[in-house]
């Protein structure tokens, strides 16, 4: 048997909560990135496997979005691990449970 | 669309996703970080996507991968190790894998097996970039720009 778009979806919501637990438990600032960048690429994994789905695969519309999306993750990411060094750089550690300055 | 290549990619992917999120050191973390996002590539190239694996090889492995690990050098000092998983966080995404699997399930149109799997070629993605999607286009050039410019005011030292 071949697989069905339903294996597809539970492999990329697998993939979308090993994401969520990096992103909510780990306490240094690069792990809830790290995670982050994972629930994006099950997103991606969705796109790609809807769109293959589809009736009309000969369109390349899912392929468009997971490109477009690729590339913005990938600023996301740059920017935030520009914000890591900053934040490293004034407070001397990278755990956000040590972040609480604003904290009433 | 081969089963039993699928079946070893998605062990593959996941139980290098589980370790990336439950590994105590980062370094270790990114690396299964790494082959997860092989994993996905090659999901994709059984999808028949294969431009978008390559570029999903080229910009994650290439470029987001060596950039964690240049921040974990960065700010090494206080890289050491990270106590493990909390059960809150464990408990809500063990509760948010059970309801879209749930969901999934419960939803009949997505029972559905592909008729043939024929990769999409690379022309029509560029003639479709230049043509339908050109405004998206220049639209992310100028978000990657804005990111680039962003970032390098992020890092600079401050002057005194």
């Amino acid at each position: 048997m071949t697989p069905t778009l339903q294996v597809f979806l539970i492999v990329s919501a697998a993939l979308f909560s090993a994401g969520l637990l990096a992103a909510l438990s780990r306490r240094h600032a690069i792990f809830i990135l790290i995670g982050i960048e994972m629930m994006l690429a099950a997103a991606n994994l969705n796109f790609i496997a809807f769109w293959r789905f589809s009736p009309q695969p000969p369109s390349p519309t899912g392929v468009m979005i997971a490109i477009f999306s690729i590339a913005i993750a990938a600023a996301e990411a740059a920017v935030g691990l520009a914000l890591v060094i900053a934040v490293y750089r004034h407070y001397r550690t990278t755990n956000v449970d040590h972040l609480n300055q604003l904290k009433g | 669309m081969s089963s039993v290549a699928f079946v070893l990619l998605a062990i593959l992917t996941l139980a290098a996703a589980l370790a990336a999120a439950t590994l105590q050191k980062l370094m270790h973390a990114t690396l299964s970080f790494a082959v997860t996002l092989v994993g996905v590539a090659a999901l994709f190239f059984l999808l028949g996507a294969e431009f978008v694996g390559l570029v999903l090889v080229f910009v994650y492995i290439g470029a987001v991968a060596v950039l964690i690990v240049f921040t974990i050098l960065l700010t090494r000092r206080d890289v050491g190790k990270d106590r493990g998983a909390n059960w809150r966080g464990v408990l809500l995404a063990i509760a948010v894998f059970g309801g879209l699997t749930w969901a999934i399930l419960k939803t009949r149109s997505v029972a559905i097996v592909v008729p043939d799997v024929r990769a999409i070629p690379v022309k029509r993605i560029g003639e479709a970039l230049m043509t339908s999607y050109v405004w998206p286009l220049q639209c992310v050039g100028l978000l990657l720009t804005a990111a680039l410019i962003g970032a390098l005011v992020l890092v600079m030292e401050e002057k005194r």
